[in-house]
């Protein structure tokens, strides 16, 4: 008796598709905020808060949906971004929640506005929102390469959304920042957009023109200068972001994207002379910048001495200093969920300062913890980038862990007094819906490019050779 | 593509990196700092995020605490005759800080203290609501009221002590105010307190132990103990070899007696009617050196912490003899705080031993265990029992024969000692001098109070009439009395 053989003996090994290790550690994604929640009831009413079910099956639910989509269309996807988002997310809306509950903003709310309505409820379906934006990243975006087709027409969706807080009766000025935009009762920041629109219009340039820009170049002074028509794009880019600066007042915001730009352009080129380009192009633009427009001086004094211009009543330096008390008081191990006074800092305490509430409820162990999650993500972000198989995913998945990396950089080193404070959100943590939406955009962009990268090859197709060979016995 | 790529991830690593250490800086280096700054009101929020342990004074309290409803700090300090004891309690102000006993004791009347740990830890698993603890005060409420009432709206300062334990019972000071009037943190909080910071009378200063002013003749039981005990006098019933009109050494001048009566008096003679040249002569015979001796011995040139700090009184050390004859009648240099003349006194009272004073008898947890009694402790012996007793003559004397007839009780059994005193001062005498008036009683048991008293300028008073017989003197006896009746 003979054994039938297939002769094509390299079978592929199954890679295996951790869907498993993830739902286990979305376990944990949803467990955690909901201790934090009950916590955060316990601290400061003495009893088992009451929407704690309707919040734990809520995020379960959100997680499970996100979760079961992926095993679905994306199999092979990243084990670890999914629980990771989903447990910042998770820890954004109890600290939100936390602080809707001070009695303190709601007075100053009730004495500015003769109303409060609570914040995290809004943040619970921006949530919601933000999953279905990513299930639709996962069920429409079969590929990501698809993106690629979009390249110019990225471009002119990113600068549309970039300029449209400056349209006039569009735009609403929040504190000197024009960030946002009123449509229909919301308030839109649509620089969170422009980043991932801003991100597959680089890729896609960067992807074509990589050779002309790394090869075709003069020697100047050791560097390699480019061509005066390849120059154009990073000049525009860099105009763009200045203007942003100047007629937005929107520090982070340039600052982000200018450095997206430059991290892309290295990595499509391998030339060190562009990193050097763009290091003297947005320290020469920050600081022309920062030399005639007040909003950014104020800043700027309020980094250098927050306590010292506190005393004359600068109010963004009052901000600040109550910032860095906050982070002072939690010490170490932080005073516990809702029983620190981060609320002191007022305006903006859930949103651009909401990290301070965790220096200070959590301490120094909770902010290095959620620091190392965003490391986490970022890094997960990288590994997806360097095991793409294409040259677009590679540059996608890097720009958008960069633009998140410096993102974390620019608003916690600002909160923390590491640079000077500008108007972004903390991703995932922060009130703000459109922050939310967009970074699970980004997310699912992430997952949607390391499915593809962890992706088994296609077994290979039987050999017809191998066929004729066969003995054929009468 | 992925040596770039490696890079840029080295360079992400850095910014987590940059911000993990930024953190600990931030919240492990200056987080003491950051924490205890000065506009951190997270020490206020906590210092009024409870109910307030109570000050008591007689087993009732005479603080309070009100839940304010308000969002940054729940609680309000209130006080029951807030400017009848001000000069115990201090003042806690949700805007301007806190001091005196209120400060002090901080920690344990608002539960943070480390000995209420235990209590802390209790009540979070039971969970009660923190509590701070009490601080039980020795002062005696019908002798403060005496002295308040006494003092009235004129300037001054009382301050009773027992003699044998150093339990303050009386520490009163007019002009007052109502620590309970900027309690708060609002405008009308701040009205208050800017309209006290600028009231000429300085109503928030303690006179009782924070002023020092000239104390004049009542200095002179210090001179007579210095004298007794170096052996200057050795009867107090003889001549002293002082001619009228003795001259001031190294100074042309003679010194003045307002007294007739005073050449050669005997030292309880000299005392009953005050006479100036006899002591000015006794410090000059006793010598600078031996005369701060003795002083520093009643607590002179030192603060005190009753554990209220006092400003510290002073006898000159380095005056020339000329000075040195000054400082003995209480005038040049020598300056006092009430409660150091009342230390003096007390010591005298108490045969020459002088206990350490005190004002907080008992710290209480706020489940009423009592966490620290304070006992009486000895600071000295500035006289021997006999001088001691010979003083006590004297004061006696100057009580039923001289110049402090005021201060009498008329009380079966209680010996009253007291010495009056006019103190000058400001550019050549010109302003309206310092009435004194110290005393003590005594029963057979022992004296129960010893008292000092100072009445500044006063208005509608005649110069002529300022007297530490006529103003001072009723006080203490009111005090005196008010002690003796409550007396168990």
């Amino acid at each position: 008796m003979s054994v039938v053989t297939n002769t094509t003996t390299i079978g592929a090994i199954e890679a295996p598709s951790r869907r498993n290790t993830e739902l286990a550690l979305l376990a944990f994604a949803v467990a955690i905020p909901v201790f934090a929640y009950l916590n955060v009831g316990l601290a400061m009413d003495g009893k088992v808060p009451a929407g704690m079910l309707g919040y734990g099956l809520g995020l379960a639910l959100l997680a499970g949906v996100a979760h079961l989509v992926v095993r679905k269309w994306a199999p092979y996807s990243d084990p670890l971004l999914l629980p990771l988002a989903t447990l910042l997310n998770g820890m954004g809306l109890v600290l939100i929640w936390r602080l809707d509950q001070s009695p303190r903003l709601i007075a100053t709310s009730m004495r500015l506005y003769d109303s409060f309505s609570p914040d995290a409820p809004k943040q619970m379906m921006y949530s919601a929102i933000g999953i279905a934006m990513f299930v639709g990243m996962l069920l429409f975006l079969k590929d990501h390469r698809v993106l690629q087709r979009y390249t110019y027409i990225s471009m002119v969706v990113a600068l549309v959304l970039l300029l449209l807080p400056l349209v006039p009766g569009l735009g609403s000025a929040v504190y000197g920042a024009k960030i946002w935009i009123n449509v229909a009762g919301f308030s839109i920041q649509p620089g969170e957009f422009a980043k991932i629109v801003l991100a597959i219009f680089f890729s896609g340039y960067l992807m074509v023109k990589r050779d002309a820009l790394a090869l075709a170049s003069r020697r100047f002074m050791g560097l390699y200068l480019p061509r005066g028509r390849d120059l154009g794009p990073i000049l525009t880019i860099w105009a763009v972001s200045l203007l942003i600066l100047i007629f937005e007042n929107d520090l982070g915001t340039s600052l982000l994207f200018f450095g997206m730009f430059v991290i892309m352009l290295y990595v499509a080129t391998e030339r060190t002379s562009w990193i050097v380009m763009g290091l003297l192009m947005s320290v020469a633009g920050a600081v022309g910048v920062a030399s005639f427009a007040g909003h950014v001086q104020d800043r700027v004094d309020a980094w250098a001495d927050p306590f010292g211009c506190a005393k004359e009543g600068v109010a963004a330096c009052q901000q600040m200093s109550q910032v860095m008390m906050s982070f002072g008081s939690g010490g170490i191990l932080g005073t516990g969920l809702g029983q620190g006074n981060s609320d002191l800092i007022g305006f903006a305490a859930n949103s651009d300062f909401i990290f301070a509430t965790v220096g200070e409820e959590l301490g120094l162990a909770g902010v290095m913890v959620f620091l190392l999650i965003y490391g986490l993500i970022i890094e997960r972000g990288v590994r997806t980038s360097l095991a793409a198989r294409d040259p677009f995913g590679k540059l996608l998945a890097m720009g958008l862990s960069g633009a998140f990396a410096l993102q974390i950089f620019v608003v916690a080193g600002g909160v923390m007094g590491l640079i000077p404070l500008t108007g972004m959100t903390m991703p995932f943590l922060a009130y703000g819906g459109s922050s939310v939406i967009a970074n699970w955009a980004l997310i699912g962009i992430l997952i949607r490019i390391s499915d593809t990268a962890r992706r088994p090859a296609p077994a290979p197709a039987p050999s017809p050779d191998a066929e004729m060979t066969q003995v054929v016995r009468p | 593509m992925n040596k770039p790529l490696r890079r840029v991830a080295i360079f992400c690593g850095l910014l987590i990196l940059a911000l993990l250490l930024r953190d600990n800086w931030l919240q492990f280096v200056r987080a003491d700092e950051l924490n205890a700054h000065p506009t951190n009101k997270r020490v206020q929020i906590e210092r009024y995020a409870n109910a307030r342990g109570n000050i008591i004074v007689d087993g009732k309290p005479i603080t309070g605490s009100v839940d304010s409803k308000d969002p940054y700090y729940k609680f309000k300090r209130t006080y029951t005759d807030g400017p009848m004891w001000a000069p115990v309690t201090g003042y806690a102000s949700q805007a301007y800080d806190a001091n005196q006993i209120e400060k002090i004791e901080d920690g344990i009347l608002t539960g943070n203290d480390d000995r209420l740990f235990f209590d802390r830890t209790l009540a979070m698993f039971t969970g009660e609501t923190k509590k701070g603890g009490d601080v039980v005060t020795t002062l005696n409420g019908a002798a403060q009221k005496a002295a308040f009432e006494g003092l009235g709206n004129k300037t001054g300062a009382v301050v009773a002590i027992e003699p044998k334990t150093g339990k303050i019972l009386t520490m009163a000071s007019t002009p007052s105010y109502d620590p309970s009037s900027f309690a708060g943190y609002s405008a009308k909080d701040e009205k208050a307190w800017v309209a006290l910071e600028k009231d000429k009378n300085k109503p928030k200063q303690n006179r009782a132990i924070r002023e020092i002013y000239p104390p004049g003749s009542v200095f002179k039981v210090v001179t007579a103990a210095a004298a007794l005990e170096n052996g200057k006098v050795k009867d107090i019933n003889a001549a002293t070899d002082t001619p009228e009109g003795w001259k001031i050494p190294l100074s042309k001048r003679e010194m003045i007696n307002h007294a007739k009566g005073c050449a050669n008096a005997s030292l309880k003679h000299a005392l009953d009617i005050s006479c100036n040249s006899v002591f000015a002569k006794l410090g000059d015979d006793v010598g600078r050196d031996k005369m701060v001796e003795m002083a520093e011995k009643f607590g002179f040139n030192a603060e005190q912490f009753t554990p209220v700090r006092s400003s510290a009184s002073v006898y000159d050390k380095t005056a020339d003899r000329g000075g040195n004859a000054l400082s003995s009648i209480g005038q040049f240099n020598t300056a006092t705080t009430p409660l150091q003349m009342a230390m003096v006194t007390a010591a005298i009272a108490n045969d020459g031993k002088l206990m350490k004073p005190y004002m907080i008898d008992e710290l209480r947890a706020p489940n009423v265990d009592l966490l620290k009694k304070t006992e009486p402790e000895e600071m000295s012996r500035p006289v021997s029992e006999e001088n001691a007793q010979l003083l006590q003559q004297m004061m006696e004397s100057v009580v039923t024969n001289g110049t402090g007839g005021n201060a009498d009780v008329n009380m079966d059994g209680v010996k009253v000692g007291g010495k009056t005193g006019t103190a000058q001062h400001g550019e050549k005498n010109a302003k309206r001098p310092y009435a004194w008036f110290i005393s003590y009683a005594k029963t057979a048991e022992g004296s129960p109070v010893a008292v000092a008293v100072i009445v500044e300028d006063s208005a509608g008073t005649s110069r002529e009439d300022i007297s530490g017989g006529g103003l001072a003197a009723p006080i203490a006896k009111a005090v005196m009395k008010a002690v003796l009746n409550t007396r168990g």
